[in-house]
Order: structure tokens, then sequence, then C-alpha cells
């Protein structure tokens, strides 16, 4: 007995001076970084000290290999540029929305981003009872005229990289036929189809032909093995090429164009490392780069509420990978053509079926 | 000596024990990742208690997983491993939401039917398994853990229904109005509720921002009518007789199938009934497309293995994982120590309070080497 609790002891002391060590170098550690880092940066960038900034992830948690992680990111980077204070918190489920941006407001945010459309009811309610912290919304554009005057919306326009996919994938295509698959319905989704249909529609009038698309719904961002059986299918019926807008049912698109050896074309990131031989190109939705411009804009105390941002090929934050092996130097300088046509405004990518239809005719 | 060893052979003891060595190990691993353990508990610590409206939130957050809890315990008790907890709070989602949103009565009627409409599902699907189980002897553990599955699709089927779901979203339309069962969710909006509040400062901030409602209570009435079902009635003794040897209960007359399908219908109403508190009482009042099973099942198992399959220890048990599971989510913001670390923690107090039953081996061990050394 006596020898049990003497290890015991032992056991407890021997933790506790681990702990203590570490806890001093690990503490020591951090203020030589901070210390570091703000001897090298610039002093412009001094005023982001200590500007607290939390970020609520919608259920995909921080490590969805999409936006929440993408929006991360570029809290990270601020956090590493500027000094500002960034963390994030984790939704698990829908209900935790609400109580999840008011822990973020407890822990005295200055800024608190919402990840995602499924956010937007939260992130009113919220901001209308803490009219003096500032909120922000990833993917979501509220009415300008109803909206809290302290929420800042950033929409994309998605339609702009997806056109050029949509032109890629027309230019590359040998069967002429060619396949989206989209996540659930909705606004958002419909600037994928619209644009990247719109893409096809421009390139098939430049060569002279017609290119079908064949559009089909997960109405699912997860379900990856429904993506799969999609894209499979399309590609027994002839296409050679499927764009998916379907966030992780996408990755069972990538698959099945793997297992097919047929193309696909990723969406949010550069998605080529899924799979290197048969993924053409990504229609890129660069979230860090928006979620760190304006998170910027608001440290600087620019008057940015009440507003909604839209980020696209203009502002550097929608695009196409620069790897181009797959699609050949020709097809990749003409889509750059067209990149330069829609920022100088000559083309404009509609972004919903009432826009394609006007587009078309 | 005697004295150490009885406190050992007390099962709170060893649930005690597996709690803090889940600290301890929780702390090796923050500490790996570089993170101050001190700090880490201090945050979560801070995140449960300094405020009242997060022990508000820690109830909401217990409520279900007490009731899947007491739901898995009971079946326990009965002989049965109710692992569909899951896919019955699932099914009783489904019902609650529906129910919900088509019928537009008054609230004295709404809630009621609302609640019964997710406890009638939640009991069918786990009085399935028990039919299953008593008609063809198909294990409990499979026809559940399938049934599970069967049930998520279901509710995806649902969400994305033309009737139901909610145009823009991941989502079906929330339940109407008259089915909340939130504390006072009219008063506390109106001007005279609203000024009312502006004089009583945490009251406001447990009503205002969170969704106090009737879940927890529901949960320890569960629990105290379950304890008192299994161990003061004569319907108790049967399914506690089943549980602890059927071939006996059946030679001494107790009709052992008819049992088990009872005790599972009971099982799933628990677990429907878990649900349609979470529909009725905290928003957004709705079910939305489930990527990954939410856990309220699962982590009603682990409750209840922490618990010990007691009903009455479920409520404390509950309380618990709800404090981790809600007080963790500080730990990033405080220490910046990644979710996943947090979720480790947690996974770990969970596997030692599983290990709990070497303590008591250890007070056998005990008093062996005391007689020995008596000798």
């Amino acid at each position: 007995m006596k020898k049990i609790v003497a290890f015991l002891l032992a056991g407890t002391m021997a933790f506790a001076m681990t702990a203590c060590g570490s806890g001093e170098s690990s503490s020591e550690g951090a203020s030589q970084t901070s210390s570091g880092s703000v001897g090298e940066s610039k002093p412009e960038s001094r005023p982001a000290n200590g500007f607290r900034i939390c970020m609520v992830t919608d259920a995909g948690g921080v490590n969805d290999q999409s936006f929440n992680q993408s929006a991360w990111e570029g809290l990270q980077k601020l956090e590493q540029e500027q000094g500002a204070k960034v963390s994030y918190i984790e939704s698990k489920q829908e209900a935790d929305y609400a109580t999840n941006l008011d822990k973020a407001a407890d822990d005295n945010a200055d800024l608190i981003w919402g990840v995602g459309f499924a956010m937007a009811d939260a992130v009113t309610v919220a901001a209308i009872a803490n009219p003096d912290i500032h909120y922000a919304i990833v993917d979501n554009a509220y009415d300008e005229a109803t909206m809290p005057e302290n929420i800042t919306g950033v929409m994309f326009r998605a339609q702009e990289p997806s056109f050029i996919v949509g032109y890629i994938a027309a230019k590359t295509t040998k069967t002429n036929r060619v396949g989206f698959v989209g996540g659930v319905t909705s606004d958002i989704v419909d600037q994928f189809q619209y644009g990247y249909q719109a893409g096809v529609a421009y390139a098939a009038m430049e060569l002279n032909k017609t290119v079908t698309v064949d559009v089909q719904y997960a109405e699912s961002f997860t379900d990856a093995s429904k993506g799969k059986a999609i894209a499979s299918k399309m590609f027994s019926d002839g296409c050679d090429i499927v764009f998916h807008a379907a966030g992780g049912v996408g990755v069972g698109v990538i698959e099945a164009a793997k297992d097919a050896n047929k193309l696909a074309i990723g969406v949010d990131r550069d998605q080529a490392y899924l799979a290197p031989k048969n993924v053409l190109t990504s229609a890129v939705k660069l979230v860090n780069v928006a979620v760190e411009s304006v998170s910027k804009e608001i440290i600087s105390g620019e008057k940015t509420s009440g507003k909604t941002y839209t980020y696209g090929l203009t502002e550097g934050a929608v695009g196409i990978p620069e790897d181009y092996t797959l699609m050949g130097e020709k097809t990749y300088q003409d889509a750059l053509k067209v990149e330069e046509l829609i920022k100088s405004g000559d083309v404009i990518p509609p972004a919903n079926a009432e826009e394609y239809t006007q587009f078309i005719g | 000596m005697q004295k150490t060893v009885k406190l050992l052979r007390k099962p709170i003891t060893s649930t005690v024990i597996a709690i803090l060595f889940g600290f301890l190990v929780a702390s090796v691993v923050l500490l790996a990742a570089g993170y101050n353990p001190a700090e880490a508990f201090g945050a979560l610590f801070n995140g449960v208690f300094s405020k009242p409206k997060y022990l508000s939130n820690v109830m909401i957050k217990a409520a279900p997983i007490t009731l899947t809890a007491v739901s898995v315990a009971f079946a326990y008790r009965a002989g049965l491993f109710n692992i569909g907890a899951e896919g019955q709070y699932i099914v009783g989602a489904i019902a609650s939401t529906l129910v919900g949103y088509l019928l537009h009565l008054p609230a004295i009627l709404q809630v009621p039917l609302v609640i019964l409409s997710g406890m009638a599902a939640g009991a069918l699907y786990g009085g399935l398994i028990g039919l299953l189980k008593a008609r063809f002897g198909i294990h409990e553990v499979l026809t559940s853990i399938m049934l599970n599955w069967v049930a998520l699709y279901l509710s995806n089927f649902v969400v994305q229904s033309k009737t139901f779901h909610q145009p823009n979203s991941t989502a079906t339309y929330p339940v109407q109005q008259s089915s909340y069962t939130m504390l006072l969710p009219n008063w506390k909006l109106s001007d005279e509720g609203l000024a009312f509040l502006r004089q009583h400062k945490w009251l406001s901030e447990i009503l205002l921002k969170t969704d106090v409602n009737f879940g927890f209570l529901a949960a320890v009435v569960a629990a105290l009518l379950i304890w008192f079902l299994l161990y003061r009635s004569v319907k108790g003794f049967e399914f506690r007789a089943v549980g602890s040897n059927h071939a006996a209960a059946e030679l001494s007359g107790i009709p052992v199938k008819r049992n088990m399908v009872q005790a599972m219908l009971i099982a799933g109403a628990l677990s429907g009934l878990a649900a349609a508190m979470v529909i009725t009482g905290t928003n957004p009042h709705r079910i939305s497309t489930l990527a990954a099973f939410e856990n309220n099942g699962f982590n009603g198992l682990s409750v209840a293995f922490i618990a010990g399959s007691s009903p009455i220890g479920c409520i404390f048990a509950g309380l618990l994982f709800g404090g981790l599971l809600y007080g963790g989510q500080s730990i990033q913001a405080e220490v910046g120590a990644p979710t996943e670390v947090i979720n480790i923690m947690i996974g770990t107090i969970v596997f030692f309070v599983a290990l709990t039953r070497i303590v008591p081996a250890l007070a056998d061990r005990l008093e062996r080497r005391g007689i020995r050394h008596a000798e």
C-alpha cells in the first residue's frame, strides 16, 4: 500500500514539475515570437495589435478543406502580419450558431466572422443585440436597405471563374458533352451553374459547334458517394468533363473521374492535389483573400458596415490555378484572354437563370 | 486500510478517479501540443461557471444527452445494448418537426402533440429493434446500427422534400411558434417583459441570450420515473430479471420476449423525447441536412457509461458531459489550442471512465494483500 502511495506521489510530483517547466518555456517562447513580430512589423500595421477577431464556423468545421478552412487561413495570416488576435469557435450543429456567436461577443471580439449563408439569420440577430461589435459574413448578401448597420456582407462573383472553367471545358471536350454537379439548390450554387453554362456556350460559339451541358444536383454538400454516383452516370452517358460546385460531394465527383479516366473540374480551391491527372482546372474562390481584406478595412476604421462587398476577378479573389498541364498552352492562353474580357467588363457572366437566358439570347 | 478498500469499492469513487485520470492524460496531450494545461482547464472552468447564461447553455446542451443516456441505461438494465439511440433521436426529430410545422393549434394542444409525436416515432423505431430481437433473434446492436443510417438518410430525404424544404437553406421550415417549449417565449420579448428584464440583469442574460427551456426538467423527471419503474415496480423487476439472466427469468415465468419489446419501446420513446425537446426548445426549431451523426445518441452512450448505467447518475454525468462540450469551446479562444485537442481531452475522460472496473479490481488486490500481510 505504502509503495503504491509513494509511487503515485512521485508520479504527481514529476508531472507537476514537467507542467511548470514546460509552462514557463512555452510562455517564454510566446513572448519571444510576439516581440519578434512587433519588431519586424511596419509601423503602420501597429493599430491591429490587440484587435480581436473571432470566427464562427458553420457545421462543416474548421478543417473542411473548403471555405471555413480558407477563412481561417486568411485570419491566421492577418495575425502574423498585423498582430491581430484571432480565434475560432466550431459549430457542431445548426443549433450552435446563436450560442457560439454570443460566446464570441463575450470574449470581447471587435469583429466577428460568420462563415456560410446558413448562419445569416443568426448573425443578424447577434448584430442587433450587440450594436457596438462589427459582424461580417461570408457568402451572404443582405438587403442593404434593411440590414443592420454593423454587418458587412461578403459575396463572390463565382460566375466569373465558373465562366472561365466552362470555356476551358468546352474547348477541351472531345465528346461535346460536359456535366455539372451542384450541391444544394440555392442562389450561391446558381452562380456556378449559370456562369459555367454561359462559359461553355461562349466557347461553343467561338468554335462553331454545340456542346450540351448535363446538370444534376446532389441536394447535399457532404454526400461524397452521391457525387460519385452522379458523376459516374454522366461519364457513362458520354460526358468527358464534369464540373462540381458541391463542397464535399465533389470529392466523389473527382474520384469518379479518376475511376473512369475522364476529367473533373474542382471548386473553391485548387483541387488538383486530389487527382493530379484528372483535375483539369478549378474554379477558385479565395475566401481567405476576401476575409483578410475586409478585416483589414474594418481594423483601419473605414466605414464598411451596412454594405455588401462582392469579390471577383478584379479584386484577385477568384480565378483559375496557374497549372495548365492537362489543357495545354493554347487553351490556357485563350482562357486568360477571356479572363481579361471579364475584367474589362466586355463579357459579363450570368449569375442566375434570368441573366443566363439574356446572355444566350 | 479497510476504509480505503471500502471507499475504492464505491462506484462513485471509481468514476471520480477516472475523471481525474482523464484530466491528467488530457494535460499530457495539451503539454505535448504545446499548451499550458492549467490555463486550458481554467478556460474550460470559466467557460462553464463564469456567467449564469453559460450554466444555462450547459443545461441546454446536457438535456438531450441526458435523455438519450437514460434511454441507453434503461435498455442496458433490461439486457439490451441500445446503440440505436442516435437513430431513435433522429426519427423523433423528424416527427416532431413535421407535426410542429403542419399543425396550427393553440400551444396547450400543440406542445403535447408535438412532443408525443416525437416520443411515438422514437418508440416505434426502438420497438422495431426489440421486435426483431424477440421474434427472429437478430442482435440489437446489428439492427440498431443499420437503422441509425436509415434514420439519417430518411431525415435528409425529408429535408430535401418539396413540402418541407426551406429555399436557400439546408434545412426544413421551422415548427410553428405555438410548439415552443422555452421558458416564457412570448413574454420575454414583449415590452412588459423587456422592461422587467432590464432591471434584473442576470435574468435577462439567461432569458434573452439563451433558449432556456424545459428540456433539462424533462430529463430529470424522466430519469426519476425510470428509476422508479426499474427499482420500485413489479414491471421493473421483470425488466431487471430479464436483463440479468433471461433464461432464469423465462424459467420463473416472466415473458422475456414481450419484456424485450416493451423495454425497447420505452428506450426509444426516451430518445424521441430528447429530440422533441430540442426541436421545440432551441433555435432554429427545425431539422437540417445531416452530413454525419450529430452524436446526440452516441454521446448519450458515453454519458450512460460514465453514470454506470444508473438513471439518476445520468443526470450528473449528462451535466459533466454538457459542461465539457460547451466549456471546451472556450479553450480555443483563450488558449489557442485547436478544437481537436479538446475533443481528444473529452475522449480521454470517457476512455478512462470506461476503465473504471480497474478500481474495484485494485480494491480486491489491496484486500488480498492485506490478508496476506495479516497472515
